[in-house]
């Protein structure tokens, strides 16, 4: 019982200090779980990471369910995400209730259109550093593009578009190496 | 009733996002299009609040739109739900399965849906840039802003000067909202 409160108290904590999430909250789950807590080594750390990003679901919050599913099974597992998730539902609780009352004022009006460019210009940027990083071949390029076309023109589901790009996946990989393959 | 749309919804979010992060927006964005939760305008306001809050952006976008639906419960609701399906994944994945991202299967699956990611994410931003790059005027008809179009390409220009690069998001949002009230965006 105590253990599963420290799981849920660690992670809160986590939860709270760590901004923008993904490969920005390895430092912090590092220094309190390799470093500080000594609950995994550096290495289960960084294999829970890898298949984070080959899992749905966000990233930080498969870490937390291995780490606590790994010191306390499926408790342990339910109380770390919880730790996780629970700092960003306080805080956005808040700041949600607070903006709506504030949107109808004129400054607040134009401080959301200056934010909402810099939005543009943060995103922009995170668009081209995901882009540099996946796309790794011609065949990536072509998966990028198809997808990019069918997602701005067609009206077809994302959850089809992203089921569809892992057929291709597997069609390319497995089966399509078959022939050049050596005996 | 709003409850049990909002938990399918951010269930089959969280069950189909991969990757992390970002990879909610194209899910967040057709939300838009199916029911009149949010705006996109509101969901970039909801970008510009998860940069500058802690915690998972996945989450805090999740949460955010939840309360503007339903207020608290709603927020609770769909945090969880998009939630659910890692932990029901992953205790699967540490019980029976060891060596699962070094799996060809997975590496092969991977290897398609990566830079299908990338570009749901870029068709996603389209989007934000369609509503908040371009207003409505009286009559109805769309017309680029150039201020903000301005001020977007001024923050994308300093972005990429290497000394400011690693400044923390929430101080160019900070000198976005100066400049839009200096500016009167």
């Amino acid at each position: 019982m105590k253990e599963l409160l420290e799981l849920f108290c660690t992670f809160a904590q986590i939860g709270a200090l760590t901004f923008g999430g993904g490969l920005a909250m390895l430092p912090m789950l590092k220094h309190e779980l390799v470093d500080k807590k000594e609950w995994v080594t550096e290495e289960e750390l960084l294999d829970y990471y890898a298949i984070g990003q080959c899992t749905p679901g966000i990233i930080a919050v498969n870490t937390a369910t291995f780490v606590g599913y790994k010191r306390k099974g499926i408790w342990g597992g339910v109380l770390a995400t919880l730790g996780m998730v629970f700092p960003s539902l306080v805080i956005i609780s808040l700041v949600a209730s607070v903006l709506s009352n504030f949107m109808e004022n004129t400054y607040v009006g134009h401080a959301l259109a200056g934010i909402r460019a810099v939005v543009c210009a943060l995103m922009l940027g995170t668009v081209l550093t995901l882009a540099k990083k996946s796309l790794v071949d011609w065949i990536c390029y072509l998966i990028f593009f198809g997808v990019l076309i069918l997602a701005l023109f067609s009206p077809i589901p994302v959850v089809l578009l992203v089921l569809l790009a892992a057929a291709a996946g597997i069609g390319i990989k497995i089966f399509g190496r078959k022939k050049d393959k050596p005996v | 009733m709003i409850y049990l749309q909002l938990f399918i919804e951010f269930f089959k979010t969280g069950l189909f996002a991969l990757g992390g992060g970002l990879a909610t927006l194209p899910f967040l964005m057709e939300l838009t299009e199916r029911y009149d939760w949010f705006t996109k305008a509101q969901l970039t306001d909801m970008i510009a609040v998860s940069e500058s809050t802690p915690g998972p952006i996945g989450v805090n976008m999740a949460t955010y739109a939840g309360f503007h639906t339903a207020g608290i419960p709603g927020a609770v609701t769909a945090t969880m739900a998009l939630v659910l399906p890692s932990i029901l994944i992953i205790v699967l994945i540490a019980k029976f399965l060891s060596g699962f991202s070094e799996n060809r299967i997975v590496q092969a699956v991977f290897y398609g849906i990566r830079p299908a990611v990338a570009a749901l994410i870029a068709s996603a931003v389209f989007g934000l840039f369609k509503t908040s790059l371009l207003l409505y005027t009286e009559s109805g008809t769309l017309t680029p802003a150039w201020g903000i179009i301005l001020l977007a390409l001024i923050t994308f220009v300093l972005l990429n000067i290497p000394r400011l690069k690693k400044l923390h998001p929430i101080i160019f949002l900070i000198f976005g909202a100066v400049m839009g009230i200096l500016f009167r965006l």
